[in-house]
This record gives structure tokens, sequence and C-alpha cells, in this order.
């Protein structure tokens, strides 16, 4: 069944069930996210789909929030557009972002979403954690100094692959991604080498290996290909 | 020379490819030589920041004594100034000995100078006589205890982001500046850091 | 058969009620977390031994009980007395403070017949407990310090399982929902949602494998709070039978009491109490002989405060990671295991038994028009005498601080209260006449909170009170949504700098920025309640935070 909602003043139509933002894309507006990915399950984390419900003025992510008939949504207001940019800042300063000298750098998803809301610098303190790079898989390795606990890999390792390989250890500032049991990512035997948390990964934490600056492409659109053909049969 | 635009440019803890990548201005140089007068810059022989100045492109982080105080009377003396680069914006690679904690400056010194060294490893400490003054100083300027981008030390009026920071964007900043206006850093071409 | 179990409960009652005649003498020893810290466990072992030296064990019964509430001055204990009859034929209640086993066996002596008045004994008299206890209401903590946690015997001989027995044999789900609404009771865990509203949606929703459950949410973690673990420490059947009710009102055969490591003591009371229910036929199948079914399993929470949220707790009951997840679904549509789930803090629960036995139009009587009954406190902090105590909604702040607790301590002035922990606010001194209630306290930016209550004199630096609660609430943070994270790191870092007198009038733009941001952007309740602390120390003792601004050069 079919739904018609408002969407930044414009009335839209939307499948039951649906979410804020399929909705949205469908429609041709786009907002911004970084935890969700096409082909996993939403956990409404980064709060960069943020958008605002009229009436109560309530801020929902709009990654996990179903529509409904009538419902008024706005994803882009000058409140928003501060909210995200101070988050994407508070990002940058959570870990050791350098663009510069990022195998990802050109094509990062946080670098993309730092144009977009216009974040010319960073007005908090940079934590400057002391974080460790993990190359002891063969094939790919895994830079903490860059990791913003999207969880990315972590959904798509289990819904996806199917090998859990990927966690969260810890809480709070000291949360950090882990491979096994907390061990060595290389030490890991239930890691299939599949590559695919490497195509998930937004920002330059998982790599190749011998990737150097700006040379690490990812084809993230790969995963919900490969969920689509498992579920739908599609392989188009 | 009255009327035109006093300019300065300043080169903190960077490595200079910032303005490397002004130079790349090529031979619309000359079209700015004849809006402005270059006051200050690493590629003009003077030796203090002067005074009156009108804008000032600051290059990389604040990492040394030298750097702050330099930083301080950047601000002191100039209307807007202008955080060029990663560096400057950011702290960027300069900033990368942060990681290493509070107390980093002996550790990377050592690292710098001794431990990857194989010829004649020494500190770069030297306590010289200043002939003129006749009092001892040192050669190098003590290492901040923490690098930090300029605005964490002065207030920064406009941010042009890059590593190094294209030439056009350089233009494109200039440009609107010249013209009265505040630069609208905007979009891909505006605003990419690395 | 349903008659079985009313004649069970009257006989188990009348037993013990008989049993407990036979004494005339009555010792009761707070055995709660705090008394036994001060080694209460050896003051009633020492009055054990003094009353068999003295030969009054026919007479004389040293029985455990749970908290009186008056924390600071433990171990306390309370002395009945049949053989000397107070005001209205009432036996003599002396209550002793601060008793140690040294002290213990002249307690009996002045018991034994042959007793001289003696002096050795007006030190530890509890001189306060008049102004103290004269303000109470008692409905949660009615049997508290009143009767042994660990026996189900003085619970049923004091009207327990009474309730659960009438509804089990005389009242419909929707009679027991009806009458939770109209009592008006809310949640008091701290949001103050309308229980019979929370119960009534549940008991609505569709379960797709039929199954519903009842948790009881007993990871207080507020910094200073106590209330709960002390309800469950001191009367652990009445919460039982709440969920009992509950359960039967909303069709859950299951359910789960969460409660922290931390309170070993509540744990193991629980744990007790439960095997108790299940031995007497009160969990299990078949209860009274009904088609009604249900069991209770314990489950201890490693002590995280995010485990608090409901949705958290659900996941760490599963055996995940206790982090929230956005809401709706709310888990009274989709809860544990995915099931329609009723999640009620341990004294909402606690509230049920007497809202049944005494009537809703009793209960409702209590309160203000929009908060009904009694609030617990765990009051602390600056105050003469700190501890945990049972008001009625609408008591105003003055009459909490300066009645019951007995004022401010050490000829200093009070400054702020602080209600709600770390997702509370400080409420100053001009508004120490309001009444307690959840409009109310909200209104002036703090929140009812599950019942901690910081009292501060006026040598408290606010700026450090709200760096305190957001080093607690960055501690304490998931990690799962950036503002959560990161914010109340940054949030710290700036009421540091405030602390240091290094901050800058950018740094305060930017310190309020960040509450708005964390406030509205966070995922749960924890992230979303943070910046309280800080934006209601702002709003009344913004002149403390200017005057730590760095002197401009």
């Amino acid at each position: 069944m079919s739904k018609t909602l408002t969407l930044n003043g414009q009335m839209i139509s939307a499948r039951e069930g649906e979410s804020i933002l399929d909705a949205a894309r469908d429609a041709g507006v786009s907002i911004p996210t970084l935890c969700h990915m096409n082909g996993v399950g939403d956990v409404g984390a980064c709060r960069m789909c943020l958008v605002e419900l009229a009436g109560s003025g309530k801020l929902v992510p709009a990654c996990t929030t179903k529509i409904s008939e009538g419902m008024e949504v706005n994803s882009d207001t000058p409140q928003l557009r501060e909210y995200r940019r101070m988050l994407v800042e508070l990002i940058f300063s959570e870990r050791n972002h350098v663009c510069a000298v990022c195998v990802a750098n050109g094509n990062c998803e946080l670098q993309d979403l730092a144009i977009h809301v216009g974040m010319d610098h960073v007005r908090y303190d940079y934590l400057y954690p002391a974080e460790n790079v993990d190359v002891s898989h063969p094939m790919f390795g895994m830079d903490h100094n860059r990791c913003i606990l999207c969880t990315r890999c972590v959904r798509t390792c289990d819904e996806i692959e199917g090998a859990h390989v990927w966690d969260i250890t810890a809480r709070g500032i000291k949360s950090h991604t882990i491979t096994g049991l907390a061990e060595p990512w290389g030490e890991v035997n239930t890691c299939t080498s599949c590559g695919k948390c490497v195509m998930a990964c937004p920002t330059g934490a998982i790599f190749k290996l011998g990737a150097t600056v700006a040379e690490m492409e990812k084809d993230r659109e790969k995963l919900a290909f490969l969920k689509n053909a498992r579920e739908r049969r599609e392989w188009v | 020379m009255a009327n035109k635009v006093k300019l300065a440019t300043v080169w903190l803890g960077g490595c200079s490819g910032c303005h490397m990548s002004f130079l790349d201005l090529d031979e619309w140089l000359f079209d700015l030589a004849q809006q402005v007068e270059l006051v200050f810059s690493p590629i003009a022989d003077v030796k203090i920041f002067p005074e009156g100045v009108d804008v000032a492109l600051i290059e990389g982080a604040v990492a040394n004594e030298d750097n702050l105080a330099l930083v301080k009377r950047v601000r002191a003396c100039s209307k807007m100034i202008i955080s060029f680069g990663d560096c400057a914006v950011t702290g960027n690679v300069t900033a990368l000995r942060n990681i290493l904690g509070p107390n980093n400056a002996e550790q990377v010194l050592q690292r710098a100078y001794h431990d990857v060294q194989n010829l004649q490893p020494q500190s770069p400490r030297f306590v010289v006589e200043d002939c003129v003054t006749n009092t001892l100083h040192e050669i190098v300027p003590p290492l901040l205890p923490q690098v930090l981008p300029v605005h964490a030390v002065v207030p920064v009026d406009v941010y042009l982001p890059g590593c190094p920071p294209p030439a056009p964007r350089i233009r494109a900043v200039l440009t609107q500046l010249l013209a009265g206006n505040t630069p609208q850093m905007i979009g891909r071409e505006m605003l990419k850091f690395g | 058969m349903q008659d079985e179990v009313a004649t069970l409960l009257e006989k188990t009652a009348s037993t013990e009620r008989m049993a407990q005649s036979r004494y005339s003498q009555r010792i009761q020893v707070c055995m709660g977390t705090a008394c036994m810290a001060l080694n209460s466990e050896q003051v009633k072992t020492a009055l054990e031994h003094a009353v068999i030296e003295n030969g009054i064990q026919k007479q004389c019964q040293v029985q455990r009980v749970g908290c009186p509430g008056l924390c600071s001055l433990g171990p306390m204990l309370r002395v009945i007395d049949k053989t000397i009859t107070a005001e209205a034929n009432e036996p003599r209640e002396t209550l002793y403070q601060q008793i140690t086993p040294e002290v213990a066996p002249a307690i009996v002596t002045s018991l034994t017949p042959a007793a001289q008045p003696t002096s050795a004994l007006d030190a530890h008299r509890c001189e306060v407990a008049d102004t103290f206890f004269k303000r109470q209401v008692k409905v949660v903590l009615e049997h508290c310090s009143h009767i042994d946690p660990e026996r189900i015997e003085d619970y049923i001989a004091h009207g327990g399982y009474r309730a659960i027995q009438s509804v089990l044999t005389e009242w419909t789900p929707q009679r027991v929902i009806d009458s939770i609404t109209k009592a008006g009771l809310r949640g008091r865990g701290g949001a103050g949602y309308p229980t019979g509203l929370k119960w009534a949606t549940v008991a609505k929703a569709n379960s797709s494998n039929g199954k519903k459950y009842v948790i009881c949410n007993g990871d207080e973690g507020d910094p200073g709070a106590y209330m709960d673990r002390s309800v469950m420490e001191g009367d652990p059947h009445r919460v039982i039978e709440g969920m009992m009710i509950a359960a039967y009102a909303i069709g859950a055969s299951q359910g789960y009491v969460y409660v922290r490591a931390e309170s070993p003591l509540a744990a193991k009371r629980l744990r007790v109490a439960i095997r108790q229910a299940q031995r007497a036929g009160l969990l299990g199948n078949n209860i009274a002989g009904s088609a009604f079914h249900f069991d209770i399993e314990l489950r201890l929470g490693a002590g995280a405060f995010v485990c608090g949220e409901e949705t958290a707790l659900i996941a760490s009951i599963e055996g995940g990671r206790g982090q929230p997840r956005p809401r709706p679904p709310y888990p009274a549509e989709s809860g544990l295991w995915g099931c329609p789930t009723l999640i009620n803090n341990v004294e909402t629960f606690a509230n049920i038994a007497p809202i049944i036995d005494k009537g809703w139009e009793w209960y409702a009587g209590i309160g203000t028009a929009k908060s009904k009954g009694t609030k617990v406190f765990a009051l602390t902090g600056q105050v003469k005498t700190s501890g945990l105590i049972e008001v009625p909604m609408g008591i105003t702040l003055r009459e909490i601080v300066f009645d019951i607790a007995g004022g401010i301590p050490n000829n200093r002035q009070f400054k702020a209260v602080q209600t709600g922990g770390p997702s509370g606010g400080c409420i100053p001194e001009k508004f120490l006449d309001m009444p307690v209630d959840y409009e109310s306290l909200a209104k002036v930016g703090s929140i009812m909170g599950s019942g901690g209550m910081i009292v501060m004199d006026d040598s408290t630096n606010m700026i450090e009170v709200a760096r305190f609660f957001m080093e607690f609430c960055m501690d304490e943070s998931c990690g799962k949504c950036v503002p959560c994270r990161v914010g109340t790191v940054q949030l710290h870092r700036l009421l540091s700098k405030f602390v240091d007198k290094t901050a800058t009038p950018a740094d305060l733009i930017k310190l309020e920025g960040l509450c708005k941001l964390v406030k509205h952007t966070s995922l749960c309740g924890l992230g979303q309640a943070a910046p309280n602390p800080v934006i209601s120390t702002l709003n009344y003792f913004r002149e403390e935070y200017e005057q730590c601004l760095k002197p401009s050069p």
C-alpha cells in the first residue's frame, strides 16, 4: 500500500513500511548519511540523517524511522544543517583524520560529508588518541586512526558474509572496532578474506595492503547488489 | 603604492607546499602584484612582521615557540588572517606528533636527530652567543608540547583548506577578497581537505 | 483449588503472627547494605549472644530487617517492647543509632526485668527520628525495616500476596489496568510515563508467538542513589508481587528482574525471595489454581549505566551488547526477543500491591493533581541527616531539606539541590517552595529522576558539579551515537577549562552549542539528558561560569 507524506513542503508518495530515508531518495531528495549503507541493517548511530518531524519538532533518524500517512518531514532546516556540521566536526576531532596522507583521500564518505556540511575547520579540540594500525592480515589493513565506529564493517561481515569477524569492544570514547576476540586480524581464522568490509568502510580505516595515498577506491553498491542477488534473485 | 592592499604570507610549521601552490598562480601573480604590496613573506627579505597589514596568509601549524610568538604578532598587526592550507587549519601532518602524548618533544627530537641518523647524530640545540646583543640564545626554538592549528591560538577570519590548497582555490579566495567580498567557502572546489 | 492458596496464605500468616506474638520484645537490626558496611551483622550476632547470656531468649527476638532510612546514622536498630506500652496502648518503640557490637549487649541488658536505668545508651538514642519520620508517608517502604526480607512468612503475615490472590480469584486483567490507571501511578524510573497506559498498551499489543514479558528494571545507577536497591533488599516480595499483578494484567508468563551485580545483597535477597515464592506455589504454573502461569528469572547486569535505558536493558538480557536502539518500535510492541514487553522500575512495581489492596481511591488521594502517591528519595549531600526517605508527591523541597533532613550543617547556607542524577538539574534556592512533582521539577529544568537528591551548600562550585556529572556520562556513554560518544568528551574538556580558569568567551558559546546538540541529537536518554546539569547550572549560576573566563590579555 502506498502512503503520502510531505517532505520539505513537497507531497511525496512512499511504500508502506519504507524508511523516511528510502522514501526521500526515491523522491530525489538526498539526506546525508554515514552509518547507513544499502544492503545492511540500519542502526541510527551517526545521527547524520536526523530529520525534523513537524508538530512535535522531534528529530528522528531517517534511516530507522518508518513513514506514515500524512507525516510532515523536514530534512533541511538551518538547525539541522548546523547540527550536521557539528557532528562531522566531532567525528573529525575524535580520531586522527589526516586527509593529506590517507589512502581514501578523494574517495572518502567522511571527507565528502565535510564538504557537504561546509566544514572549513573544526572548532573543538582534537583528542589525538594513540591508535594502532593492524596490518597482520595478508591482504588488508585496519587503521584505527581513521575509524569512525559506524559499524558498517561489523554489519557487513555479520549480515552479508555471515562470518561476524568484526565487532565493537569497550564503551564510550574508548569504543574500538575489533576483529575476532580482539585478536590481530591476521590471526582470526573465521575471516574469509572476502574483502567486503574493505568495500563497506566509509573512510580509509579498512584498506587493501599496498594502497597508497588517495588510491583506495571502494565499490559500496556491490554489497547491496550481493544482498539483492541472494534474497531477490536479481542478478542485474 | 598607498592604496594597495598590504599582503603578507607567513610560514609556520609546514612544508612550504602551500607557498609552492601560491607560486603556481603563475602569470596571475603579475595581476596580483598590481593590486597588492607584499610586505612580509618567506619569499621577501623582511625580518620583522610589519604593522598595518591588510591580509595575512598563514601556512603551517603552530609547532614551536617562534611560531607562537609570530602568529600572535601577525594577529595583532593584521586586519584579516587566513589559515592557509591544512596544517594551519587542522594541524595536519605537523600535528601527527601529538598522538605521542603531551610531552612528545624529546621523543620526536630523539627520533629525528639520533635514532635515524647514521652520521653524527646530534640534537639541534646549540646555545650560541649573539654577537650583536651579547646574549646567549638557542639556535633552534623549543617545540611546543602540542602542535596547534592557528585558530586554537588566535582568532582566524577565513579558512582555506587543502594540502596544498590548489592554485585556483587560492586565486578564488584572493579575488573575492580584493573585490571586497567575504570568500564563500562552499563545495568541493573550495573546501576539500587533503 | 483457588481456596487452597487463600488458605495457605491465611495459615502461613496466622502461624507467623502467632510465632511472633510469643515474643514480647523484639530487636530489629537493619541489614541493608549501608548498615552492613558498618558491621550490623556483627551487631546482630552480639545481640543474639547477649539475649542468650541474659536468658531472655524466650521473650526477646533479634530480627533482621531492611533499611529504616537513617543511613548516615547506622547501624540502626529498633527495639519494640510490648511489656511497656506507650501512647494508645502501642508497644514502646525505640530507635537506636550507631550501634557497635560493643554497645549491643547494653541494649539487651536494658530489656531484662532487672534492668537498672542507665545512661550508657543515651548517646545512641536516635534523636532525629521524630523530625526525620514526621513528614514521611511510607507506601513503598511500609514493610522495609519492619519485616525480615529473607522470610516469605513475615511478608505474608504483614498482608503480603493478598493482592495477587484477590486479583487472580476476583479481578479481570482489565480491572487491574483500570485501577492502576485511575490510581494515577506514574513510572518511578524518572520519566513519569503513566503506568496504567503502559500496561494497557502492552496488554493490547499482539505477540506473533503469543509470548509477552514483564521486566523489572533494577539497574539503578545514578551516583548516590539507592532507592531501588533498598526496596529490593528490604522487601523483595513486594517487587515480585507487583510483577505478578502486572503479568496477569498484560498476559505475560515470564518475568525478568534485572539487577546490577554491584548490588549483591539485593540480588541475593531477590534470589531467595523468588525461590521461596516458587516453593509456596506463588510462582510457576497454575498459580492459585488459576490458568495463570508466571515465573521470574534474575538477570545480573555488569553495571553499565546505559543498561537502565529500556532497549539497552533488553539487549543485555538477550545476551547482547548493552546498547540502546532507536525507538519506535517501543518495547511495548517489540521488546524482549521481539515480543511485547512491559518494563517498569522497581519502585513502580513496589507500588502495585498496595493500590490493589487498599484501592485506587486511597492511592489517588495522596499527592498532587498530576503526580499521585509517594516518591522515595535518597537524600545525600550537605544536610544534617541524610538517608532514604519516602514523601508524598507535592511536598516542597524546603520541607525535605529543612524539616526532614534538618537543614544545612556547619552554619553554611543552602545553595542548590540536585535531583535526577546525571540526567537532572540543579535547583536554586528561589524554587525551594516549589512542590516536588514531575511537572514542577521539569519546569525548572530538572527531572524527578529515579530519586537521587543531592543537597549542596554555598561552598559548592557549580561548575565542578556539572563537570562531575559530565564525567559520569562520558564514562557511561555506550559509544554508539556520535553526539554522546564524542560530545560528552568535548563538553567535559570545555568544563575543565572553566574549572582551570582558562576558558575564553568563545568556549562559553561552544559549551552552550554543544549542550544543545547533545541534548537534541543523541540516540537515547543518557545522551539526551547528559547536558542537563550543565544547562541548569548555566541557567541559575551563570555568573560562576563568567567569573572563570580567562582575563583578556
